[in-house]
């Protein structure tokens, strides 16, 4: 008797993830897409957003948020890679130990921390040595970029060190070299590992919110260059979500319904990538 | 009337058949020695008996009678203190040796700090490990020897108070002299309870039991006095394992 | 003529460039953290602890930013420690395979991949507003809590995996009940793991700032029940820093928060390798 009410209890528990999942589409969507049927899927991909004239047109937040994405994503892959590749094939068990640890100790520094170091370090940096404001695209990739690392090494380091120790004496016994055998053999196996990773780091990027507003200057145009300031569909949210009321509010969500949909996507692809359950 | 009555009893895992149409009787205070290959089926008659199979979500059909009633009629818990169960390696949980003693008496009522204590000496002068342990009762369980510890797992049980107790190869992982005092303690307390034994060791049931079980491939083939099965068994596969064994 | 080079050249150069990368990796992460503590720490004193924010922050401490933070991370794991914890025990307990299991992890799984602006929509319009809860410490605790229990979900999942089943076994064969099993057997012998679970989520919730900012408002004013409006240490840093009210006190108060971060997953470290070296 006890135990079936506490498995009742339980279940009802369990559901509490996936339920505050639906919850959370429910009211995002329930608050954005009335406004995107109102005014129409051309306006809301389009060039202009105006708040006070009541134009939503959301692609050049679209295309902001791809540059600075694809710009971390840039800085993020190859060093995250390496430092993975190499604390998987190349360094002693003592550098493991102690590396792994720090790095992923360093995935829990707040994002406040990272935006507030590009505007005391990188931001003056770029203004004086390349030039523009400071405040760009290029400062907003830096960021993110290292701020996606420990995610990237995280994961990709775990699928390296899971492919079986007897592909590398497989491999060692046909006299590879180890780096031939990297990249050959383990990368090759470690693949869909290394992949997750890297697209949960890209929905890191993709959705990350105050470090951005920090650092890229958020004007509402296409940047022509790395240098240009930038505005992302995260930070329109939190920059406008303060003041906003009637359809600018509403033309909000609708931006967070979207970001929701890429963001789940991204999720749903890597959970199957890896097959991490079952 | 024997204590327990097996009729007809099958257990699957899945697809898997590990028992097929056992028939068994295991008789009061006596000791049933149960032995046979790996893959017999031996495990998974104890596992029948005190419905664990039900953990590993198996099946089984036919009927398990506990002293003429069916243990399905039984409520689980109940079932399962009245029948205890040792296994192979001994598994202590995680704490001192007195809260490992006092987790199943806790578990079904509320007992008073000097009873509980009664019980669990009692218990463990019962598995003759008091003299060692007496004092440290507050130490953790995992300080204490692989046969210390096998023996704790059956006072464990004792102080349960339970009617039949089933050894699922009790001794394998000990060292000659630990299982003799094992099975020492066996003989003294197959006065007050009815035991099934299963093990790997022939010696070890012809040392001990009193009728004997062989399993083969999840039948039984044969049950008789123990001299019986070792001296002159009835079926030619019986013989064999036992000279196997001692060839 | 081409020029190539041979496997051993390769071997060492790529070494090399391996080793530089991770070297620069390495520096560029504790940099950040150096740079902070090197010009914070002149900043920390008995009064900027303890003392009234006073003229937007340019002033006076962070007394009132220290206590908000402290009762929406507490109220936050008090709601999603029961959650995470009871998810992660049906999950490993109850179900084996199937699809029930497989809609429940696909929900901690996506849930643990919505970003912070996401949960600080969601919180808005469904604590703030439609329940009515206001800028308040409870609407920012209900979002963070949500945030945080797939944390706690996965790692209690794989501490409660953890631990052995013949554990289980001596529960039932004593007449454990399962109910009896788990609480007494099984969260015991796993607690260092779920534990490990519950802090990494305090540190999650400690460093927020797009989700609390808009659940929890901004106030400065020194809360006083569920229902006050404050201003977490990472929202007042974030506004520090943001609007430059005071580049010494934003210092200052990001020394504070990364002290508290860093300490409570050097904690979350600890524990769970004590508990890994136990049972793996």
């Amino acid at each position: 008797m006890k135990d079936k009410i506490a498995e009742k209890l339980l279940l009802f528990i369990a559901f509490s993830a996936i339920g505050s999942l639906l919850l959370i589409t429910f009211f995002i969507f329930q608050q954005g897409i009335p406004l995107i049927f109102k005014i129409g899927l051309g306006n809301f991909f389009s060039m202009h957003w105006s708040p006070t004239r009541g134009q939503f047109g959301i692609l050049s937040m679209i295309i902001g948020s791809l540059m600075v994405t694809v710009g971390a994503l840039i800085v993020g892959i190859p060093f995250g890679l390496a430092c993975a590749i190499y604390l998987a094939e190349f360094s002693s068990k003592m550098v493991q130990k102690t590396l792994k640890p720090i790095i992923e100790l360093l995935a829990g520094i707040p994002s406040v921390v990272y935006g507030f170091i590009g505007i005391v370090i990188l931001v003056p940096f770029i203004r004086i040595h390349f030039g523009g404001p400071g405040f760009s695209v290029l400062a907003s990739s830096i960021i993110l970029g290292i701020m996606i690392l420990p995610t990237i090494v995280s994961i990709s380091y775990d699928s390296l060190i899971a492919v079986p120790n007897t592909y590398r004496e497989g491999s060692y016994a046909l006299g590879a070299t180890k780096w031939q055998t990297v990249v050959k053999l383990l990368i090759p196996a470690a693949r869909s590992g290394i992949v997750a990773g890297i697209i949960l780091g890209m929905g890191r990027a993709i959705g990350e919110t105050m470090a951005v507003i920090m650092i890229a200057g958020n004007a509402l145009k296409i940047p022509h260059s790395m240098l240009d300031s930038v505005r992302t569909l995260t930070s329109t949210i939190a920059l406008e979500l303060g003041y906003a009321t009637g359809d600018h509010r509403a033309a909000l969500f609708a931006c967070g319904a979207f970001l929701f949909i890429i963001i789940i996507t991204l999720n749903i692809i890597a959970i199957r990538i890896t097959g991490r359950r079952e | 009337m024997p204590k327990i009555v097996i009729d007809q009893l099958s257990l699957f895992y899945g697809q898997n058949q590990v028992l097929t149409d056992v028939n068994l009787a295991v008789h009061e205070k006596e000791i049933l020695g149960v032995i046979g290959p790996a893959n017999a089926g031996k495990s998974s008659l104890l596992r029948a008996i005190n419905r664990l199979y039900e953990i590993d979500y198996a099946r089984i059909s036919g009927k398990i009678r506990l002293d003429g009633k069916d243990i399905f009629d039984i409520p689980i818990n109940d079932l399962r203190r009245r029948v205890g169960l040792i296994f192979a390696t001994p598994v202590v949980l995680p704490g001192t040796i007195l809260k490992n003693m006092s987790y199943g008496l806790k578990l079904h009522r509320k007992i008073k700090k000097q009873e509980l204590n009664d019980t669990v000496a009692d218990a463990l002068q019962a598995a003759n490990l008091w003299e060692e342990v007496k004092d440290r009762l507050h130490e953790s369980a995992s300080t204490l020897s692989g046969g210390q510890q096998q023996r704790l797992c059956i006072a464990r049980t004792l102080a349960m108070n339970p009617e039949v107790i089933m050894m699922d190869e009790p001794c394998s992982g000990l060292d000659p002299i630990s299982t003799a005092k094992i099975e020492a303690t066996m003989l003294e307390l197959k006065k007050t309870y009815t035991f099934i034994l299963v093990t790997n060791n022939t010696k070890q049931a012809a040392r001990t039991a009193d009728r004997t079980a062989f399993f083969l491939g999840g039948e039984l083939i044969e049950v008789d006095k123990t001299e019986k099965i070792f001296t002159k068994p009835a079926d030619a596969r019986t013989d064999d394992y036992i000279r196997g064994r001692f060839g | 003529m081409t020029f190539r080079i041979g496997p051993r050249t390769s071997q060492i150069i790529a070494h090399i460039i391996l080793l530089l990368m991770t070297i620069v990796t390495v520096i560029v992460l504790f940099f950040i953290i150096g740079y902070v503590f090197k010009n914070g720490f002149a900043q920390l004193s008995l009064e900027f602890l303890t003392d009234r924010t006073r003229e937007m922050g340019k002033e006076g401490g962070i007394l009132p930013s220290i206590i908000g933070t402290l009762f929406i991370t507490v109220l936050a794991i008090i709601i999603a420690t029961p959650l995470g914890v009871g998810s992660a025990v049906y999950l490993v307990e109850y179900t084996r395979g199937g699809l029930l299991r497989k809609i429940i992890s696909f929900g901690a799984d996506c849930l643990a991949g919505v970003p912070s602006i996401i949960f600080g929509l969601f919180g808005f319009i469904f604590f703030v507003i439609q329940l009515k809860l206001g800028w308040s410490i409870l609407s920012g605790s209900l979002t963070l809590a949500v945030m945080i229990i797939p944390t706690i979900i996965r790692t209690s999942e794989e501490a409660i995996k953890a631990v052995p089943q013949s554990y289980r076994e001596i529960s039932y064969s004593l007449g454990g009940g399962k109910l009896d099993t788990i609480l007494k057997v099984v969260l015991p012998t796993s607690l260092p793991g779920i534990l490990t679970g519950v802090i990494l989520g305090i540190g999650r919730a400690i460093g927020e700032t797009a989700a609390v900012i808009f659940t929890a408002g901004s106030s400065l004013g020194m809360p006083t029940s569920v229902f006050s409006s404050t201003r977490t240490l990472a929202v007042h840093f974030y506004i520090l820093a943001r609007e430059g009210i005071s580049m010494p006190k934003a210092y200052g108060t990001a020394t504070v928060l990364i002290i508290i971060i860093l300490f409570v997953n050097l904690v979350a470290y600890r524990l769970m390798h004590r508990f890994m070296a136990k049972y793996y």
